[in-house]
């Protein structure tokens, strides 16, 4: 049953990287339990900026759970508190009437702060471009059955590549670790055959660059492939941590 | 050198040391066994593992194993909470999937610590070191059972080492199957498999210890315990 409520939302306001940030308070009546949760914050900004009020930033861009970009750390989870969805997906129905929801950005040392739910999440691209690829000539596109993979790593393969890069990982991380991304990044490639040429050298590189960032320690929480919209395994950072541990003991 | 200069490889540190360190304590609880069931044998135990060349090599072994671990701990957990930022969530709400312990092993860590320090005065000081510096006291150093029934006979000593031993529980439940992920063991399959193994390894070990500590306060506080031995 379609209804509407009405929310308190307890917003994080930051001007900007370096000033400091604090909680504001807004209330947004007559919310549909039907629209999504970037919906209720585009009727609050509405709201604001018709009251001639500075609008709170947010980042949102496909809001259909593809592009990654979303993100608020909704009520002490990263895109809010049901699993396996971006905070575009999610919607005003999960909530009740009268209830108060704490919207922060994502914290992380490597994230900083762009302007209030709005964070710099290059650090990501950094990574990618350090090896996060496949770099040699391929040619033209080869026959499908030339190389021959088995479903079940296509399948592990294709599940790592889910990854958005959103950084919910980083996140829902008590400390700030990046190796559910960078693991998922580096695990589509090393499981399959065109991955290999630089299977080495791209863990290496990534692992070196995520380091450089100023993400933190792994240390097997879990909280990360809990969080992550794309229900990205566990067991990719143990496959990062062999990747990694292999190549370096091959030098 | 890329065992400290790397996340993982420092994390391959810690899991290693942490290897190490399970079976130490797993060893460790083997012996006590023997102070319950052969009493006599015990004092053999520490007569072997007393101030001779092997057992003071194994000793400095273990204490580099111990430093190694505690000061990668500290160094890990002050570099993640420097990755966190400086403002911190104000609503934190822990998923299901996690467990406590894993989130709090530097805490158990230091009650462990603690613990350790007490049981390191209590046994090893009056063992172990008064060998090697050549101060016997009343008891003979190598007269384990003694230094057992002496420690036991206060009360506060088995509430001591049973917090020390609770908090062991949970700090090797997490870091029993933590140790075989930092080392890359890549498996669906076995990962849910070494999380049960860590489990009831971590609680016979710990039952075991809390047991052994139990029946020696019982026997420290019977009147004729140390004359029977």
């Amino acid at each position: 049953m379609e209804t509407t409520i009405s929310v308190n939302l307890k917003i994080w306001r930051q001007r900007g990287p370096k000033e400091k940030g604090s909680f504001a308070n807004y209330t947004v009546k007559n919310v549909s339990t039907g629209s999504s949760f970037l919906e209720m914050l585009d009727m609050l900004n509405q709201q604001l900026v018709e009251k001639g009020e500075e609008p709170v930033v947010f980042d949102s861009d496909c809001r259909e759970g593809i592009c990654g970009m979303c993100s608020l750390y909704i009520n002490g989870h990263p895109h809010g508190p049901v699993q396996g969805i971006t905070t575009c997906q999610l919607h005003m129905r999960k909530f009740h009437d009268g209830d108060t929801i704490t919207i922060e950005p994502w914290r992380s040392a490597a994230f900083p702060v762009v302007r209030d739910l709005m964070v710099d999440r290059n650090a990501f691209d950094k990574i990618q471009q350090a090896g996060g690829y496949v770099s040699f000539n391929c040619g033209g596109a080869p026959d499908a059955n030339a190389t021959p993979i088995s479903k079940e790593v296509a399948d592990v393969a294709m599940d790592s590549a889910t990854c958005i890069g959103c950084g919910a990982c980083v996140a829902a991380c008590k400390n700030g670790s990046a190796m559910l991304f960078v693991s998922a990044k580096v695990s589509q490639f090393a499981l399959l055959p065109q991955g290999q040429v630089e299977r080495a050298r791209r863990a290496k590189a990534m692992v070196k660059k995520m380091d450089e960032l100023g993400f933190g320690n792994c240390t097997n929480t879990g909280a990360c492939a809990a969080e992550c919209p794309k229900s990205i395994p566990l067991s990719n950072i143990a496959r990062l941590n062999r990747e990694y541990l292999k190549a370096k003991i091959k030098d | 050198m890329w065992l400290t200069s790397s996340s993982l490889g420092r994390k391959l540190v810690m899991a290693i040391t942490g290897a190490c360190l399970v079976l130490f304590v797993t060893f460790h609880c083997l012996m006590n066994g023997v102070a319950i069931f052969w009493p006599l044998a015990y004092n053999d135990i520490c007569a072997f593992l007393g101030a001779n060349w092997y057992a003071l090599i194994a000793s400095a072994g273990l204490a580099a194993l111990f430093i190694i671990h505690i000061i990668y701990a500290v160094w890990l957990t002050l570099q993640n909470r420097k990755a966190r930022g400086n403002d911190r969530y104000a609503v934190v709400s822990k998923p299901k999937q996690v467990e406590w312990a894993s989130q709090n092993m530097l805490v158990l860590g230091i009650v462990i610590l603690a613990f350790l320090i007490v049981h390191m005065i209590q046994f090893w000081a009056k063992m172990q070191l008064a060998e090697i510096i050549g101060a016997h006291g009343e008891i003979d150093p190598q007269n384990g059972l003694a230094f057992i029934m002496k420690a036991f006979s206060c009360w506060c000593t088995p509430v001591v080492y049973i917090i020390g031993f609770v908090a062991l529980w949970f700090h090797m439940t997490h870091g029993f199957w933590s140790m075989f992920q930092s080392t890359g063991w890549d498996n669906d399959t076995w990962l849910p498999r070494l999380k049960c193994i860590g489990f009831w390894w971590a609680t016979i070990v710990v039952v075991f210890f809390i047991a052994q500590a139990i029946v020696f306060t019982v026997r420290a506080h019977q009147c004729c315990a140390i004359a029977c031995y």
